[in-house]
């Protein structure tokens, strides 16, 4: 995909979170002295009065988004996904998740992906910690088009959202000329028989790239962009089931609380428990410092496994 | 303040200790000694200070309260009661399975409880952004949040106060209830706080001080601390935990815990005779 352009989701959440701060007056940002990296920097340049830098103090930040949401705004929150989902969940759960306040949770640097910051810095737990907090959105935009459509969306749902954002540059995989976000809506990329891949964030471009390497070798591939995982598409996913019987499932997170454990919740729940599933995640590890593509590569978040599972659950 | 609404205002403080008492020993459980305590500041706020609608509770000028002492919700729970936000009969229910009076603050279920409390040190950083928000959309209301002072061993009111001082919220004003009371003991033996006012004072806020059982010095202060420009206030109560009940005066013990029939009876007994004497 050498020649497909590649945009990071943050800058795709930076670029349209200022458009939506001209549009809309009740939009706040609130960011935790990492402005230039979560890319609300954009926004406060325009709107310096509705963007508060609230120095390196994340609990006390998700706690005045929730203030702000109580008194009618709508705050966007953003940080790393470790000090967003990890160092404020419990914020995020008593002030944001129980009054089921407004705020969006923007959380950026998610994964491994981060790269060389290591271990402390990926947080590789984050959806499995927003997952359980009921009535919280979780969002995990593929690329530029479904990101920046997605920042929208959520200033439309009212209710809290947790968005996964990353660092990386990722390929753009979906036309933004007709593409259509909708929460709890998975995409369909492409229609197959034989296994499907449901993929999230940017495990969905390498899913792409499984699907064709598999479809050269004669094996018909259901590919599933499933951006929301929470609520997650159990329609999509039961029909899959009945479909095509084989499921591999491709994240950036834990295979713990992910989008492999909700698959697989919703398969026994809809009694499809006798699909095969297998996970292409990070196996309950720690990351480590390295470049970034290095270490999609060494946790196995590439299309050569995908392929792998995809033949286990075939065999 | 003349006496006569001073007067009017201790009955009404009166009613609300009847009521907390009567809350917690109808739940079997919850915390009378620092809602004993808050009961004059509490009865004060929403019956002089505050402008609120109790018809209408999400009127978008009203003055906000947050308990970030959430626990001590029965106290909060009476004086809205009393302002006629719910009906009074809601309150035997306090903590009963399927009622509206959680065992800490829902702002979802409880019609004029501004904000969901309960974890501390949670209360005041969303007090803060709502005195922010009434920044952004240029509005008159002020925010008002209590605290304890064993909750001030939380971090997070720490970086709630410097955000505070450091964006000039002149519409918030903080109140830190100072029984020097928490529930393992003396908060001075604890893990200290103290010095609470110069903490505050190094932190850009201006301070005030009150006595929490004396109206004319709680309207002294709150006057004072309107008045500040350009800088949030905090009022450092000094209070009795469990203020109105002997046997709970100054006990750590009586923090958490319902009292029995008997210790029930004994304290309605004393809070009416209270009551009686206000009427000599």
């Amino acid at each position: 995909m050498a020649d497909v352009k590649k945009i990071a989701t943050r800058e795709s959440y930076g670029r349209t979170l200022a458009q939506l701060g001209a549009e809309n007056e009740r939009v706040v940002v609130l960011d935790a002295d990492l402005a230039e990296s979560t890319k609300t920097c954009v926004f406060q340049a325009q709107f310096p009065e509705r963007h508060f830098d609230c120095g390196i103090a994340e609990g006390n930040m998700a706690s005045i988004a929730a203030g702000l949401a109580a008194a009618g705004m709508i705050p966007y929150f953003s940080s790393f996904a470790m000090f967003a989902a990890g160092r404020a969940y419990e914020q995020i759960r008593n002030s944001i998740g129980y009054p089921h306040l407004n705020v969006k949770i923007c959380a950026s640097h998610a994964g491994i992906s981060v790269g060389e910051d290591g271990a402390t810095h990926q947080c590789v737990e984050d959806i499995a910690l927003m997952r359980n907090i009921p009535g919280m959105v979780i969002v995990n935009p593929a690329d530029d088009t479904e990101a920046s459509q997605a920042v929208r969306a959520i200033a439309d749902w009212n209710g809290p959202v947790y968005m996964r954002l990353g660092r990386l540059a990722v390929p753009v995989i979906n036309d933004p000329e007709t593409y259509h976000f909708e929460i709890g809506k998975a995409v369909t990329l492409r229609e197959g028989k034989d296994v499907t891949i449901i993929a999230t964030g940017l495990m969905v471009a390498r899913a792409m790239e499984a699907a064709d390497q598999l479809e050269q070798q004669g094996i018909s591939v259901r590919l599933i962009n499933m951006h929301t995982i929470k609520p997650i598409d159990k329609e999509a996913i039961v029909k899959a089931a009945q479909e095509t019987g084989r499921i591999v499932t491709a994240e950036e997170h834990s295979v713990i609380g992910g989008l492999y454990s909700a698959v697989c919740e919703t398969l026994l729940e809809t009694d499809n428990g006798s699909c095969k599933v297998r996970p292409v995640a990070v196996m309950d590890q720690f990351g480590q410092s390295g470049p970034a593509e290095e270490l999609l590569t060494l946790y196995g978040l590439t299309a050569e496994n995908i392929v792998a599972k995809a033949k286990e659950v075939l065999a | 303040m003349d006496k006569n609404t001073v007067k009017e205002l201790q009955r009404k403080a009166n009613q609300v200790r009847q009521s907390v008492i009567e809350e917690v020993y109808s739940a079997k459980s919850g915390h009378p000694g620092g809602s004993l305590s808050i009961s004059d500041t509490l009865t004060y706020l929403y019956h002089v200070e505050m402008r609120v609608d109790p018809a209408n509770p999400h009127w978008e000028e009203r003055d906000r309260l947050v308990l970030s002492k959430g626990h001590t919700c029965p106290a909060l729970y009476a004086v809205l009661a009393q302002k006629g936000f719910f009906d009074a009969e809601e309150l035997k229910k306090f903590r009963h399975t399927g009622a509206m009076l959680q065992g800490h603050p829902d702002m979802k279920g409880t019609p004029g409880v501004d904000m969901s409390t309960g974890s501390l040190g949670q209360g005041i950083s969303a007090a803060v952004g709502m005195a922010v928000a009434g920044k952004v959309k240029h509005a008159g209301w002020r925010v008002f949040t209590i605290l304890g002072d064993g909750e001030l061993e939380e971090g997070q009111v720490w970086e709630a106060a410097m955000f505070a001082a450091h964006h000039k919220l002149d519409n918030l004003i903080a109140v830190v209830d100072n029984n020097n009371l928490q529930i393992d003991g003396k908060v001075s033996d604890v893990c200290s706080v103290y010095p609470i006012d110069e903490k505050f004072r190094a932190f850009g806020w201006e301070v005030f001080t009150a006595d929490a059982h004396d109206f004319e010095s709680l309207e002294k202060a709150f006057q004072a601390a309107k008045a500040v420009e350009g800088k949030p206030s905090v009022i450092l109560q000094h209070s009795v935990k469990g203020k109105g009940v002997s046997y709970m005066e100054d006990q750590a013990g009586w923090h958490g815990k319902a009292p029995n029939e008997q210790q029930y009876e004994q304290a309605m007994a004393e809070l009416k005779a209270a009551a009686a004497e206000l009427e000599v």
